[in-house]
Order: C-alpha cells, then structure tokens, then sequence
C-alpha cells in the first residue's frame, strides 16, 4: 500500500480522480443556449412530466469531466492493445473524417430515394468488396454486430431449409468457438451439440464426420479459430456437412488472418459474418458499436434479409425493402429471392460502412494481402520469440496465424494468467484477453495486429518475458499487481454479488456500499 | 502503405527469428489450392488520402443532407442539433479507440460513462435500471419481448398498431423462429389508437403488451390503464420509445407501470447517419435485472477500498452461459452511449425541458399552418414533435413532389404500410428545435401545391 494516495485531493499530478456527473451536477445548469424560448408546453395536460434527476454541467464543466475520465482508459492511440480474438489495429482518421461528412451522417433512413443515391452507391461497392474479397455470392449488409451477423447466418440456413421443407434441429458447434456461436444457434431455436478439439487445437474431423447426420442443420465454425490455428481440413469439413444436407457457417470474427489471401468461399462456407471493426478498422468506441455484413454462398443468398441493395444490369443501385421485394426478385431474378424478413429498423451500420470502405480503398487488393501478411508475421514472431518462457501449447502444430496463444503452465507460488496480465499493466500495456479460449489452461491469447512495428512488439516481449520469469520463480509480488493504473484489482466478486448499477443520493448515515473491511469478511 | 509499419528489413530480420523461409511458410496450413498466388484480380490497389477522399466525396455529394434544406422526416430517427462538444469528446483517442473495458483497471473512463449513462436512462425512462446500451431501439423491442418471454413463461405477446412497422416486422421475423406468437394490426387513419383494445385482449397466456409512445402516428397516451390491465393477467408492459426527446416533456412510461421500456437513443447526440449506429436504450424494474440482456456497468471498490467500476452480471451473457444466455449479444453501442451521456449532461434537466418545449410549440405551430391547407386534415389528437396529416391526395407522390421543391416533408405512411390502401394519403411529419420559421413557410408551399 506504499502507493496510497498522500495528496489531499486524491489527485496525483496528471491524474485526476474525477467524481460521478451525479455529484457535480446539478438540475438547475446547462451547457446549451437555446435560440428561442418557446412557450411552456401546451396540450399535454396530465401527460405533462415531472421532475426527472437529470444533472446538467455548464460546458466547460462538461469538457473537462470528460477528459478527465478519457484520461483513465486504455485505447490503441496510446499503445499495444494485444487482445486475442478482438483485433485492435489502428483507426486511420481518414475514416473519421470521411464518416462525417454531410451526405454520409446527416441523411435520414427514410428519406425520398432520389435525395440518398451515393449512400447506396457506397453500401453496394462495399458489398462488392465483401463478395470478392471471401469469394462468396452475396452479402447481408444489415447486422448491427458480429453475433447479430451470426443470427443472420443461421436464420438464412434456417430459411432455405425450411424453403425445401427440411426441418432439422442441430447445431453443431466445437468446442473451441466464440461463446455467442452457441447462444446464437440456442436463440434461432436450435439444439447445440459441441464438437471435441483435438489436441493440437483443430476440430476433430472424425468426431464431426460420426455426429453429421438428418438432424444437423448446420456446423458453425470458427476459422482461423481461436487457437490462432488454420482448420487444414476446412475443405473435409465442408465437404462432410454439405454431403450431409446441412450448411457451414464460418465464424468470421478473425478473417484479418487470411483476408487477400484465402477465400473463404474456396473453402466452400455457406455463410460467414465479418467484423467491420476487427478486419476493417472501424473503432469500437469502448465497446461498440461494431458491425456484422455476412457474406452468403449462392444457396443461401436468396434468403438474405431485408433491406437490401442491389445493382442490377443498367448499373442503377436499388434498395429493396418490403414493398419491392416481390416486384424487384420477380423481375430481376426470376421470382428466386425470398428474404427471411428485416432484423433491424433501418439500413444497418452505415457509418461503419464508410469507416471500411475508406480503409479498404485505402489498402486496396494488394494492401489487404499485406494486412493479413503482416499480421501474421508479428503472431508468429511473438509466439517464436516466448515460447522458451512461456508455454505454448500448440507452438509444435506448425505456425499460428494472426494470433498467438500460451498457457500458464509452469508458473510456481499460485500465479496464474491474471497476474501477468496485471502487471502488463503496470509497464504500460494492455493485457492480452484472458482464461480464453477455454480448451487452454488459464489461456493468453495474444493478438499484435499488422500495424504494431517491430520496435513495439519487441518492447512488448521484453517486458512479457521478466515477467513471465517471476511468474515461474513464484514472484509473490505479481499477485499486487497493478499498483500504477488510476485503480488497483477491482472486486468483481461484489459487484455481482451486490449490484449497484445506478446512481442514487447517498444515505444520510452513510450507509450503501460496504467498506473494505466488510467486503474482506465476506 | 501508410498504416503499416513495417519495412522489408524488419520482415526479412522477424522470418529469421521465426526460422521461416519466408512469409508463405506461414499460410503452410492454407491448402495449396485455395491460396491466392497475388492481390485479387479486379479489385484496385492501395490509394492514397487524397485519391480516397475525392471518391468518398463525390458519393456524399450525391446525396441531400438534412441541414441543407427544411427537413420534417422522423418515425423513428429525428434531426436535432448536437452541441460541437459532444463530437470533440467522442473523437478523443482514449474514447473512440478504446475496447470492451475487459480490465477495469484501465478502463474506468468508459466504465465509469456507462455507469453515468445507465442512471441517465434510467431517470428518463422512468425506471429503476438500464444496461448499457443495445445496437438500436428496433433489436432492444424484440429483446424485450423475449425477456418477458423468460420473466412470464408465457409465448403470446400483444402489438400495438401505433408500434413502428420496422420493429414490428424485426419482432415478427424473430418470432418465426423463438415459437413466440405476435398479434399486431396496423393503424387506422384516425384519432383513436388501439390501446383500449389490446386492454380487452390480454389474457393468461399473454407474455407482454408491447406499445409505442408516441406511437407512430405521434399519438400520446397514458398507458397507466393498460399496465393495470397487462398486471391484473400476470403480463408485462413494454412500451417502446423512438423520440427520447419527447420524455423531457411527457411522462416517462415507467411512471405509468410499464415494466421494460425500450428505447433508440439516437434523437440525443448521435445524428442520422442513414440509419446506424444508433443506440438502443433497455430498462426495467430492478426485480428483473438478472433477465435483462445487454451489458451493464456496476459500481464496486478496488484493494484500496477506492470507489471503481466494473462490467458485472456476466453470468447471464454468452461467454458464459453460452446457449443457456439470456441473449447472444456480445457488444453494446458504447461509442453512441458516450454522444448520448454527453449530450444529455450538456443538456441537464434543464435544457431538456427547453428542448422539449421547443419541440412540442413548433410542432403545434406547424401542424395549425398545415392543418389550414385545403383538403388536409391533423389526425393525431395529442402529439409532441411528430403528427400525422391526412392528404386529400396519396402521400407518396406528395413527398417527391414536395423533393422537386427542395424539401424533404414527412414520411409518407405508404411508404411505411406498403399494400394498405387506408393510410396511403397519410403523412407523418416531424418538428424539431432545427426548423426555422422559414423552413415551414416552404413546407407549407410545398405542401400546398403537391395536394392542389
């Protein structure tokens, strides 16, 4: 505790401990001067509202509780952030810029058709980039995320079964994928069964091939997977289930790997979602939001949801909503196309789209083959580089792909993975992502991404080799771990146990949360 | 190659360390055959800044934005102005490039944003907790049908007419899949909504009444009655919110017995944007917390016994309980959740209020301008900023008409209810704090010489 706070503030120079806008605001301030005042509401007689507890802060109030709090955040601006399965490369500002322009961020989702052509000009060349890149047939622009994506997928696969009166019922799922895969498939109303890895870290091919049968609907696969490993056997696979009635839906999530290189298409995937934000740089903004386009062989594309666009020969872009669907799959595509219906409100992520389709220009064909090139090429030179400290349970399986993944075997005195990723902190790096995927004891997955520099990846493995040293001497210290970011270890435990998840005024007598005593005796 | 870092020497000198011959050692586990030998053909190379934003460019200037003519579309996204600030505080590297805060340690700023906007919606909405955020109001309103679902073991969920016909048909699309069945209808052209009605209908096997406030057409209601109704059979409420704005004027559905009430962020701090991302706002009663979907922020102390906060309740997500989970969502809209927490504190209750009542006296002002065209005719009786006109001709082609005259009027309800022939000379238009007295003199023309 030689780090407590010794200022009366709490403050420590550049960083400043900032209370909750609940308590430095109040109902009576704001920061927005209006041109007019109106008259007070009329017409709403018992509908009026009341007081409603919304603090407000005048402007320079609000800038500085926000910078304030930015300041106590991690982000790739400021360095490596290694999350295996999550992707944190570089967010050109170009994007940004382009994203807000006028035509793009201020147009209205309804608005008259004439007034939007050059926003469904963009979505359809980004659709096109999508097609080509996975070599796939076409594409659902719409999913609002990875796992929205992945409930597209499936409710295609769902729809053309049903489309040919087949009502299977299974999911096959390995163990070693995402967890929102088998959520997806138990939402779509599907039972999920898993399939066993191997243990050099693939899907077990034998195992799969002895469960394919009548009842399966589709196996959802995670390709790169988790492990940061190719399937070589991608081809087998899809060739058993399609033998098999049922469909492949490859969990896209890590196609940074592989994009410009390899068509997923080529490896005969019915359907796979592509995170914009994880392939295509488009920021996460703390979370979200992300977005999910699923690319779809030519058995399931007819299905694909609602709206859409499409650029028929005369090159017009239409977007088809309800209203056109029959008229425009009649008289463009022979009365084949029967979308399963719309999942979100309007056009899905159109700010996303803009995001990746100036990153995509940017790259072009030869640059995106470079993304996965070099992504590829800083795993390996992580995982080669730390395989003699750290243990690497599947370094004898040939190269990894874009990511890199050890355990915490052979660490002495109870440390385990969460302390080394505590004390990355401390020497000024994000963790990488943690205990996943499960089939790893306490896993490290390690992702650098193509726009880390050598210089950066050696610095990283410089400070994860000491301590990946005192973790196998048993260095008790590492368990204090982090004693320099703007918290130590938060309990987790308590905030699950007992939730606080809004603000409210404080009791008078002080009571509400525990104190730290009460939470050790817990 | 601007984004990429390294040079020849750095990949010849990282392959030795590697001990491989070159980088196509690495793809060794592709199949031969299906690796790619050079860039896909027909595809262009890299292009620079310029080359990038010359070709952007010219697709944005296709297109009319909102503030460059009078501009009246709402039914679920709305044109209001967003303070500078809001933008600047979101475009810092720390927020918009930052990820799921997995180690709160070093994420406690948007950890600490999501706790903020969680109270925020909360007190808004009128409700006891919110989550973090959703991907839009549309996919919140089928999580709250499915939510109920779980809370009520029960399957038949009763829709308001007056409920968005996209979230209708995102709600009835899932439900060919979950075994939920929906009852819906759509809108008469008229002052009355169905809200009567769906009261008589509920019945021991409803799992939930879902409505719209305003509803679609700009209708305002109380929905206490129709909570008293949804209780008295063991159903929920959810009400479904698209113009957040309107809750700094009318009351909250929370204080009138809704139990989820759903919302899209989107009319505070987060702009048009063709439709995304926006930010679906989910709360609920407190009982219910452990079935609500969604991330949630939740406050707890750190080995010093400071106060911090961390991602919590996890045990109800998927990368948990996997296909046990409450929902398959594993992201939220954080980035929009931070424009929307800005706003609203620039904002305070304060001007929340002003904007509101800016809204709603507009509005009225211009539905009394329009009203007094020949021929049309105010349907909604009660409204805050949107209303919904009947035209003496189809809407459709009023509105391209009205395009012609370089301004965009409403949504006609064609367009929304394609096939019904009893709404297609609706009009649904909405006011907000943006338009000028100028803007509704040219709506007002416009309008006049479309129905003439």
């Amino acid at each position: 505790m030689g780090d407590a706070p010794v200022t009366t503030t709490g403050n420590r120079a550049l960083m400043l401990e900032e209370p909750l806008l609940f308590e430095i605001g109040s109902t009576d301030r704001t920061g927005v001067d209006f041109e007019t005042t109106a008259p007070a509401a009329a017409g709403l007689g018992a509908l009026a509202r009341g007081d409603i507890g919304l603090p407000g802060l005048t402007e320079p109030e609000a800038v500085r509780h926000y910078t304030r709090l930015s300041r106590q955040n991690y982000a790739i601006d400021l360095g490596l952030f290694p999350l295996g399965s999550c992707t944190m490369k570089h967010n050109p500002r170009l994007n940004e810029k382009l994203a807000r322009l006028p035509g793009f961020a201020d147009i209205h989702p309804l608005a008259p058709r004439e007034t939007v052509q050059g926003a469904l000009q963009l979505i359809n060349e980004l659709a096109v980039w999508l097609i080509r890149l996975t070599g796939m047939h076409g594409v659902a622009m719409t999913p609002k995320a990875g796992a929205h994506g992945e409930l597209c997928g499936l409710l295609c696969i769902r729809a053309a079964l049903e489309a040919r009166g087949d009502a299977r019922q299974v999911v096959l799922v390995p163990e070693s994928a995402h967890g929102t895969n088998p959520a997806t498939a138990a939402f779509c109303g599907y039972r999920v069964e898993n399939i066993p890895a191997t243990e050099a870290g693939r899907v077990d091919l034998e195992a799969l091939k002895a469960r394919l049968g009548p009842d399966v609907a589709a196996v959802m696969i995670t390709n790169p997977n988790t492990c940061g490993l190719f399937e070589p056997q991608m081809r087998e696979i899809s060739d058993a289930v399609h033998a098999a009635g049922a469909f492949v839906y490859c969990d896209g999530a890590n196609f940074n790997a592989i994009v410009g290189k390899v068509r997923p298409g080529d490896l005969g995937v019915d359907a796979m979602h592509i995170n914009l934000h994880k392939t295509f740089s488009t920021p996460h903004g703390g979370g979200g939001p992300g977005s999910g386009p699923v690319v779809l062989s030519e058995a399931l594309s007819a299905f694909a949801p609602l709206p859409y666009t499409a650029r028929t020969a005369d090159g017009v872009v239409h977007l088809v909503e309800e209203e056109d669907a029959e008229r425009f799959s009649q008289e463009h595509f022979g009365g084949q196309l029967q979308s399963f219906g719309r999942m979100v409100a309007f056009h899905g992520q159109m700010g996303m789209f803009t995001r990746a389709l100036s990153y995509i220009l940017s790259h072009g064909a030869d640059g995106l083959r470079q993304v996965a090139e070099d992504a590829v090429l800083n795993a390996n030179y992580i995982l080669r580089s730390l395989e003699d400290v750290l243990d690497a349970p599947f370094a004898k399986s040939g190269p990894c792909m874009h990511e890199a993944i050890f355990s915490d075997r052979g660490f002495a005195g109870g440390l385990s993975t969460i302390d080394v990723a505590k004390a990355l902190i401390d020497e000024g790096f994000h963790p990488m992502t943690m205990y996943f995927p499960l089939v790893v004891h306490g896993a490290m997955l390690i992702e650098p991404t193509e726009t880390e520099s050598r210089a950066n990846l050696d610095q990283f493995i410089t400070a994860l080799r000491s301590i990946a040293e005192r973790a196998r001497a048993g260095d008790e210290s590492l368990k204090a771990a982090p004693r320099f970011a703007p918290r130590r270890r938060l309990d987790e435990t308590l905030a699950a146990r007992k939730p606080v998840l809004a603000w409210d005024e404080p009791a008078p007598d002080g009571a509400g949360l525990p104190t730290p005593s009460e939470v050790g005796d817990r | 190659m601007r984004y990429l870092p390294l040079r020849d020497e750095d990949r010849a000198a990282m392959l030795e360390t590697i001990g491989a011959p070159d980088v196509e050692a690495l793809f060794s586990d592709v199949p031969e055959e299906a690796r790619l030998s050079g860039p896909i053909e027909g595809l262009p190379l890299h292009a620079s800044e310029m080359a990038v934003e010359r070709h952007l460019g010219a697709l944005a200037r296709m297109n009319v934005p909102a503030g460059e003519v009078p501009f009246f579309l709402g039914c679920g996204a709305y044109k209001h102005h967003v303070p500078a600030s809001v933008d600047h505080i979101i475009q810092r590297g720390e927020f918009l490039t930052a990820y799921t805060p997995y180690q709160p340690e070093i994420a406690q700023g948007t950890l600490q944003v999501l706790f903020e906007f969680q109270s925020q919606v909360a007190r808004l909405l009128g409700c006891e907790v919110a989550n973090a955020s959703m991907y839009d109001g549309s996919t919140a309103c089928w999580e709250a049908i499915g939510m109920a679902r779980r809370i009520t073991r029960k399957t038949r969920a009763l829709v308001s007419a007056g409920l968005h016909p996209h979230y209708v048909s995102v709600c009835k699309t899932m439900a060919k899949f979950t075994g939920d069945t929906l009852e819906t209808a759509v809108p008469a052209l008229a002052a009355d909504s169905d809200l009567a009605d769906l009261a008589s209908r509920i019945d021991d096997r409803t799992s939930c009444v879902v409505v719209q406030y305003p509803d679609i057409l700009g209708r305002i209601e109380d929905l206490q009655p129709l909570a008293d109704a949804a209780h008295a059979k063991g159903a929920l409420l959810v009400a479904v919110v698209t113009e957040p704005v309107a809750l700094g004027a009318c009351r909250a559905p929370g204080e009138m017995g809704a139990d989820i009430v759903v919302g899209e962020g989107q009319s505070i701090g987060v702009g048009l944007q063709f439709g995304g991302p926006y930010v679906g706002l989910f709360a609920t009663r407190e009982k219910y917390v452990r079935q609500m979907p969604g991330r949630l922020a939740g406050e707890t102390v750190d080995a010093e016994g400071k106060r911090g906060f961390v991602l919590t309740l996890s045990t109800r997500e998927q990368h948990i309980r996997r296909e046990k989970a409450t929902s398959n969502i594993c992201t939220n809209s954080g980035l929009c959740a931070l424009a929307f927490s800005v706003h609203m504190t620039l904002l305070g209750e304060k001007g929340l209020k002003q904007l509101a009542a800016i809204n709603h006296a507009r509005a009225v002002a211009t539905a009394e301008r329009l009203a007094a065209i020949p021929g049309v005719e105010l349907v909604t009786p009660a409204f805050f900023n949107e209303f919904t006109l009947k035209l003496p001709v189809e809407a459709r082609p009023a509105v391209h008409a009205m395009v012609e005259r370089q301004v965009l009027g409403g949504v006609s309800l064609g367009r929304l209810y394609p096939g019904e022939a009893a709404l297609a000379n609706g009009l649904v238009v909405a006011v907000t704090e943006v338009v000028t007295d100028a803007d509704i003199d040219a709506l007002e023309a416009a309008l006049k010489e479309a129905v003439a």
